[in-house]
């Protein structure tokens, strides 16, 4: 039990020093949420003028809806990812790492106490952008499936968790590129998942790789039900794959960082900061 | 010594280096031996020292003790627990504190404290008590508490970093040159204190340091260590003793050093 509760408060302390970095680095917290907010409405606003681009009739409200999905489902997931990859990069930027990789608790806690953050975090966030962005554009979610779409948004949250520490083991390999390679894994998940189309539109090699990216379900999966209401019944296959695929990917994650983590300590990579 | 607080058998360090003007895409290594089969034992309650100019392998030592590195051969034990094996047993009982006070920079002093009282599950009541004891012990201004760290002398950051490392009550305390770049009046406080700690706690004291008047005034024992091999290991009075007894001057544990190894202990060496 005093283990338990031990681990417990190992667990808080990454949960607290994240809000206190959020409350110390407000500034960059205005700039991120802009940048996050104008690329919303940019990429929303494409929707909102298809017909004058195509010189049709179409769907407008449809096109819209189907664009803000994607970009408030990928600010979320997107906001789980780095969060995680990035608790070794923090420490790296502000020199704390072999504190940290010191201290008696282990690399589960570090990582559960990250990821109660990363989930508390994207979800403020993202309501944020989606109030700000609901002024801009009148949405009609009236026959939408939310409870679904909720359900769905936590069971992908677990995989990005595990993509997160797989991410996560690059800034431990590599002190001053690692943080930059994550940015690189996200731009390709962002390019292959169906963020802003149909994965249809890739070519079949890219819609092969697609198909192991639990985005590209979470994002299916949630236009099902903000657009048509597919009902929470036939999402069950889904979630259940894709909490299934996030554990997987979770213990892997583990298992890879845990040796990586071995590397370092042999080869004196914890030392340096990026 | 039965029951040693600290045990290195035979522990052995090599780094592999890349070489050339451009190293990123070199691909010739040369390896530097950081530390060359060193044993040691330190006693319970003990403050032992290693002495050694930069580059001698005494932050390798602690690095390795510290957990932070893995030893290519040889065993390091803390209270009879293998640091490789029983690495959470003996991250429990150790904490380090190093030259570089690194911390979170826009943090406040207790903000950084909190975090490392949470990180070893510390309850937070006792922990806030004892970490503004520790500050006002180390004479730091009851106002710089909640500043940033940025914002602090080096004096100041590194008192927040020896509070740091004397928060958890380590049983095992790896203090790794602390007051190098401290005024002599921020040094004789930390020096204080460490002698404050040992007296009243029941903890041992590895002490890596490359100023000798440090080394004489706080160590029982003290190892004097250069390019990563112990070349002497006594106490003070031991070690000028086999000065004395070769050349017949009243020593100083520079003129040991110096006699011991040939080179002065300021002279730069191999960067480890």
């Amino acid at each position: 039990m005093n283990g338990f509760i031990r681990e417990l408060r190992g667990a808080y302390a990454f949960v607290e020093r994240n809000i206190n970095l959020i409350r110390r680095y407000w500034g960059w917290e205005i700039v991120w949420l802009i940048y996050s907010l104008v690329n919303s409405l940019a990429v929303t606003y494409i929707g909102a003028g298809m017909e004058r681009i195509s010189g049709e009739s179409l769907d407008t409200q449809y096109i819209i809806t189907y664009l803000l999905v994607g970009t408030l489902i990928w600010s979320y997931l997107s906001v789980i990812f780095y969060s995680i990859s990035e608790m070794i990069a923090w420490e790296r930027w502000e020199g704390t790492i072999e504190y940290t990789f010191m201290a008696p608790v282990s690399r589960l806690t570090h990582l559960v106490g990250t990821t109660l953050f990363a989930i508390g975090y994207g979800i403020i966030r993202t309501l944020v952008i989606l109030l700000i962005v609901a002024a801009f554009f009148h949405l009609d979610l009236s026959g939408a499936n939310i409870g679904g779409a909720l359900l769905l948004l936590l069971a992908g949250s677990v995989s990005f968790v595990g993509l997160g520490i797989l991410a996560a083991v690059l800034p431990l390999l590599y002190p001053e590129r690692g943080a930059q390679m994550t940015n690189a894994a996200a731009a390709i998940l962002l390019l292959i998942s169906g963020v802003y189309y149909p994965v249809a539109t890739l070519p079949d090699w890219l819609q092969a790789i697609a198909s192991v990216s639990p985005a590209t379900y979470v994002i299916e999966g949630m236009r099902g039900c903000l657009l048509r209401g597919v009902p929470t019944g036939s999402l069950l296959p889904t979630v259940f794959t894709l909490i299934g695929a996030g554990i997987g990917v979770t213990a892997i994650g583990l298992v890879i960082f845990r040796k990586v983590e071995r590397y370092a300590k042999r080869t004196g990579r914890l030392k340096r900061s990026g | 010594m039965s029951n040693p607080a600290l045990e290195l058998v035979q522990v052995r360090k090599v780094f592999s280096k890349k070489e050339g003007s451009n190293k990123r895409f070199s691909r010739s290594k040369r390896e530097v031996v950081a530390l060359d089969g060193v044993s040691l034992s330190v006693g319970r309650r003990e403050i032992f020292g290693v002495l050694g100019p930069n580059g001698s392998g005494k932050s390798t030592l602690i690095r390795l003790v510290s957990t932070l590195l893995l030893p290519d051969s040889g065993m390091i034990r803390v209270f009879g627990h293998d640091v490789v094996r029983e690495e959470a047993t003996v991250k429990r009982m150790i904490n380090r504190v190093s030259v570089d006070a690194a911390f979170f920079k826009k943090f406040s002093p207790l903000e950084n404290l909190s975090y490392a009282a949470r990180l070893y599950g510390l309850p937070m009541r006792e922990a806030r008590a004892w970490m503004r004891e520790i500050l006002l012990r180390l004479g730091l201004p009851e106002e710089a508490f909640t500043q940033p760290m940025e914002q602090l002398s080096r004096g100041m950051q590194q008192k927040v970093a020896v509070a740091r490392g004397f928060l958890t009550s380590p049983t095992l305390l790896l203090l790794d040159e602390p007051t190098t770049g401290l005024d002599p009046h921020s040094k004789r406080d930390v020096q204080a204190f460490v002698r404050e700690i040992r007296a009243e706690h029941d903890a041992t004291i590895l002490l890596t340091t490359h100023d000798m008047e440090e080394a004489d005034r706080l160590c029982d024992r003290i190892a004097i260590i250069d390019k990563g091999k112990i070349i002497a290991l006594d106490t003070p009075v031991g070690l000028k003793g086999m000065v004395e007894r070769r050349n017949g001057r009243s020593p100083t544990l520079e003129s040991v050093f110096l006699e011991l190894t040939g080179h002065p202990l300021d002279e730069k060496e191999v960067v480890e």
